[in-house]
């Protein structure tokens, strides 16, 4: 399958811009975005969420299906500063594994937004 | 990302200028590129900066293989334009939706009493002439035209250089007949039939709107369709 780079009718500015007010109250703030995506993944390249140190966050990067697990990756690169390159695929329901239900496969790039 | 450039990005898109950030995935390293400059640790590689100058201009965000290794292109450009002809009561919720949708929405009306802020709070207000207006706002491939006056002095106008522009969507409010009455006249104006198709009438989905909102959806669902009709395409 191709990677679904479809054009973006609208950005997630409000995402930045939430980014940016948590910044100026001198909050650690991590930026999530989906960089490539196939099959039926619901939110294309360039969706972002942004997570504060507090752990409360704005924008998608699923459906609301890996947000959690990306939160918490997104808390220790606020503290490392190292970014990082998360995949997630189809969801082993056995395993209680975090992934998409929706069959399709995600990878997500996760940066602490610093001096 | 320092703050610095998520600071430069928010003025960006305040001012509407296009910009890409670059991201190398591996080693987290950006830049921000323009049309005319590029800043940041990958702003001296002529291969990125070409490619994020064509992501801008494919408006699409992705991640591609380069000699540098994998880099995400992620664009910055203004928001898609909607230029509704006609301050009537349909307008109202349209503008409305259409600006939560992330339409930079703008209203023309040479009826200052229709097209006045007390009825469209916050939205971009034009009183010139439909076609005066309509060129004024210089229609780019990223805007979407919709008339609803179905009155043909202030519709045909507009829809004349709507037809002449690279316009997405072109679509106009009114009955079969309407329709048929306003397809003849701008036959006898020297367009096509072709040409005159690309405009929607009536206009929107056929969801059986009633109400002004109601119709405000359905227009603004056959928008997002016109919109995305290539990728609907090659996803089939």
């Amino acid at each position: 399958m191709a990677p679904s780079d479809v054009n973006q009718g609208s950005q997630d500015d409000d995402v930045l811009q939430e980014a940016a007010n948590w910044l100026k109250a001198g909050k650690k703030v991590a930026l999530a975005t989906v960089v490539s995506s196939w099959g039926s993944s619901p939110r294309p390249p360039g969706s972002q969420l942004a997570v504060s140190e507090d752990s409360t966050f704005v924008g998608s990067v699923s459906g609301g299906c890996i947000e959690g697990a990306v939160v918490t990756e997104a808390l220790e690169v606020m503290e490392s500063g190292e970014s990082k390159v998360l995949e997630y695929g189809v969801t082993d329901e056995l395993a209680w594994e975090v992934g998409l239900a929706c069959g399709g496969k995600v990878k997500v790039f996760v940066e602490a937004v610093q001096e | 990302m320092k703050t610095s450039m998520l600071d430069q990005i928010l003025r960006d898109q305040e001012a509407k200028t296009p910009v890409a950030l670059a991201t190398e995935l591996a080693t987290g390293d950006q830049a921000l590129i323009y049309y005319d400059s590029a800043t940041g640790s990958l702003a001296n590689n002529p291969e990125i900066v070409a490619a994020a100058r064509q992501a801008i201009q494919d408006d699409k965000n992705g991640t591609v293989k380069l000699d540098a290794g994998e880099i995400y292109f992620q664009t910055f450009n203004p928001p898609l334009r909607m230029l509704i002809v006609g301050a009537v009561h349909i307008a109202q919720p349209l503008s409305r939706m259409a600006s939560v949708v992330g339409y930079d929405v703008t209203v023309v009306d040479p009826r200052q009493s229709f097209a006045s802020p007390e009825r469209f709070p916050g939205i971009s207000l034009n009183h010139e002439w439909p076609d005066d207006g309509l060129r004024e706002l210089d229609i780019d491939r990223r805007t979407a035209v919709v008339t609803l006056t179905h009155d043909p002095k202030l519709d045909d106008p507009a829809l004349g250089v709507a037809l002449r522009s690279d316009a997405f969507y072109i679509g106009s409010l009114g009955s079969r007949g309407t329709h048929a009455g306003r397809t003849e006249r701008l036959k006898g104006e020297g367009f096509t039939e072709a040409e005159i198709s690309r405009i929607k009438g009536p206009v929107g989905l056929n969801i059986g709107a009633i109400s002004p909102a109601e119709i405000a959806v359905s227009i603004l669902g056959e928008v997002t369709d016109c919109l995305h009709a290539k990728e609907k395409k090659a996803a089939a």
